[in-house]
């Protein structure tokens, strides 16, 4: 968050922006929400494991084509979708949520699947739902739509109603 | 016809690389590498090949709706398991997006629909925190609200009491369960005009304040369960034949529910003391008194018993409520989230105007975004919503416990028998309107 000049002149920032690990950690309505940047997603990740984080509670993505203009920490270029990643350390009670941003052209990430195999069906779920692809993941296929389905329904170009009926096996 | 889900399904083990084989069998945490990939030299020759797959559901009675599992099995033993899901899936949080904050509710309630006033309550309060308005909701509407979800995990618990007594054998067990929760949904009806699906809860508050008498009707019913509780003892927990079938089924260890991701009674019954009301207060937990049951040894026993234990803990807190349920106002008098009384529209312009308004158009939610976590009875729900300041959220997940904790499956069935795969999938009590949403 750039510090913005008041008309009385003091300088006032609208949220405190501080750095973990080289990742701008923002407080968001008292939650801890930390920008990591895909490159180091999965280094970052297994060092906040080894801090405590050890539970990976959920995992999600969101499709901002239709939001580019959200608020976003200096350094951190919107990109379409965003992977959502809510972390919990059970034995000193806190909670983190990191946010990655995953370009259009590319939509990838690497599976925290060896990290935290918990992730495995939300990775699915993501997958399945936005069409980001995890790479490394064991079993990229999908969990909620049939296996032929095509689209990505929480996509936001995927519009709703007038939907082709799609029959499994029907001749095409 | 059969049902064919492509590649999805469970694959034959020549087909899979031993990273995939090594999740399968359950064993992502105990195995090397190199121990998951010998175990994939069963022999191919279908000859010598003692190793069936079977199919299980999805409309199997006891898999609590439209769960399917791929079982791999040798003889009467379960190497491989795979849940296969999405037979239910309807596209809710697709749905949310289309809907109002006012009338998520409604969409949000039908998700786990065993306890839907928690699935009500968590979109309320991360709604609430997104509009600001969390530190202002009034001290009755709290305090009706931890009643309200206290009762839904009494009902959504002995729910599960009748089920697994139906998966188990003991059918007079489901009578039973039944039976009491009607009385606890009665209670709900009358509260809330509805059995299930209840949108009661709402974003400020609760729809209406409590009825005449119901303090009378808590009262009964509180007077009433622990004398059942009895009956369900000697039933059940003490029945030698209850235990034989129950203990040692299904062991999950603490590492391996929290790698899991596992939530509630599942990583409870591991012995791991984790309960969002108690560790990470919300509504006012802080301020009741409870014990937190937990349990050793991670099998289906420990789970039932923890659940059995869960309700009374819940009645304990509901005592509690009850004396110091405070007077006052049932939802928040902020005129950008409450419609005006409905006197005030038949006398005033702005009004009805504002009123109109509200369930025309909604209310507006600042930008931003924000994740909530509450324990439900089956581990922790979790709301998340990224607002872009329009009266529908942009985008809602749900973090549904049942779709994490499905996960468990294949770990708690590996080696065990075919016939306590449905003592397994009863413990872990999956509500499939979750799973799939």
């Amino acid at each position: 968050m750039s510090a913005e000049v008041t008309t009385d002149g003091t300088e006032m920032s609208e949220d405190e922006v501080t750095l973990l690990h080289g990742c701008p950690l923002v407080d968001s309505r008292g939650q801890q929400v930390l920008f990591v940047s895909r490159d180091r997603y999965l280094e970052v990740l297994r060092l906040l494991t080894d801090e405590g984080f050890a539970m990976c509670v959920d995992l999600t993505a969101v499709d901002y084509s239709r939001f580019m203009t959200r608020e976003l920490p200096d350094g951190v270029t919107a990109e379409r979708f965003e992977v959502v990643v809510n972390l919990l350390d059970i034995s000193a009670r806190r909670r983190l949520r990191i946010r990655v941003q995953v370009p259009e052209n590319d939509p990838s990430v690497p599976s925290l699947f060896d990290l935290h195999p918990g992730t495995e069906a939300m990775e699915r779920e993501v997958f399945d739902m936005f069409g980001i692809a995890f790479s490394d993941h064991p079993d990229p296929s999908r969990i909620l739509m049939p296996e032929d389905w095509i689209g990505h329904p929480l996509r936001k170009d995927y519009e709703t109603g007038s939907i082709p009926v799609q029959f499994k096996g029907a001749p095409s | 016809m059969i049902a064919n889900e492509g590649a999805q399904e469970m694959r034959p083990r020549s087909e899979l690389s031993a990273r995939e084989l090594f999740r399968e069998v359950g064993a992502v945490l105990r195995m090397s590498e190199a121990e998951a990939s010998a175990l994939g030299d069963l022999p191919e020759d279908p000859e010598d090949d003692q190793t069936m797959v079977i199919n299980m559901g999805p409309q199997h009675p006891s898999t609590h709706g439209v769960l399917r599992l791929m079982l791999e099995l040798q003889g009467e033993t379960v190497l491989r398991c795979k849940p296969i899901i999405g037979y239910l899936h309807t596209g809710m949080e697709k749905t949310a997006e289309q809907l109002t904050f006012m009338q998520g509710g409604t969409n949000v309630t039908r998700m786990d629909y065993l306890s839907p006033l928690n699935n009500e309550l968590v979109f309320s309060l991360a709604t609430e925190k997104l509009l600001g308005i969390d530190g202002d909701i009034p001290e009755r509407a709290v305090w009706m609200r931890m009643l309200l979800s206290e009762l839904n995990r009494m009902s959504s618990h002995l729910l599960f009491m009748a089920t697994n007594g139906m998966d188990l054998g003991a059918v007079s067990m489901m009578i039973y369960g039944w039976r009491e929760r009607e009385e606890v949904l009665r209670f709900f009806q009358k509260v809330t005009g509805l059995r299930m699906n209840h949108n009661f809860i709402r974003p400020g508050g609760l729809a209406a304040d409590l009825p005449a008498g119901w303090r009378d009707d808590v009262l009964r019913l509180l007077a009433m369960l622990p004398d059942r509780f009895e009956e369900y003892d000697v039933l059940m927990t003490g029945q030698p034949i209850w235990r034989e079938r129950l203990q040692g089924v299904g062991v999950i260890t603490p590492t391996e529910a929290l790698a899991l991701g596992a939530t509630g009674p599942i990583l409870r019954s591991t012995g791991v003391e984790w309960d969002l009301r108690r560790d990470m207060p919300y509504l006012h937990y802080d301020e009741v008194e409870f014990d937190v049951v937990v349990g050793t040894y991670g099998d289906a026993f420990d789970r039932y018993a923890i659940r059995l234990n869960e309700i009374r803990e819940s009645m304990r807190i509901v005592r509690q409520i009850l004396d110091r349920m405070p007077s006052g106002d049932y939802r928040i008098q902020d005129k950008k989230v409450t419609p005006p009384p409905r006197a005030r529209i038949d006398e005033s312009m702005e009004a009805l105007i504002h009123h109109f308004k509200i369930f025309t158009e909604g209310f507006r939610v600042p930008e931003g975004e924000v994740y909530v976590g509450i324990e439900s009875p089956r581990g922790e729900i979790g709301c998340y919503i990224a607002s872009d300041g329009s009266p529908t959220p942009y985008r809602m997940h749900m973090r549904a416990p049942s779709f994490v904790n499905i996960q468990c499956l294949p770990h708690m069935m590996r080696g065990g028998l075919v016939a306590d795969a449905v003592a397994v999938i009863s413990s872990v009590d999956p509500v499939l309107g979750e799973v799939d949403r």
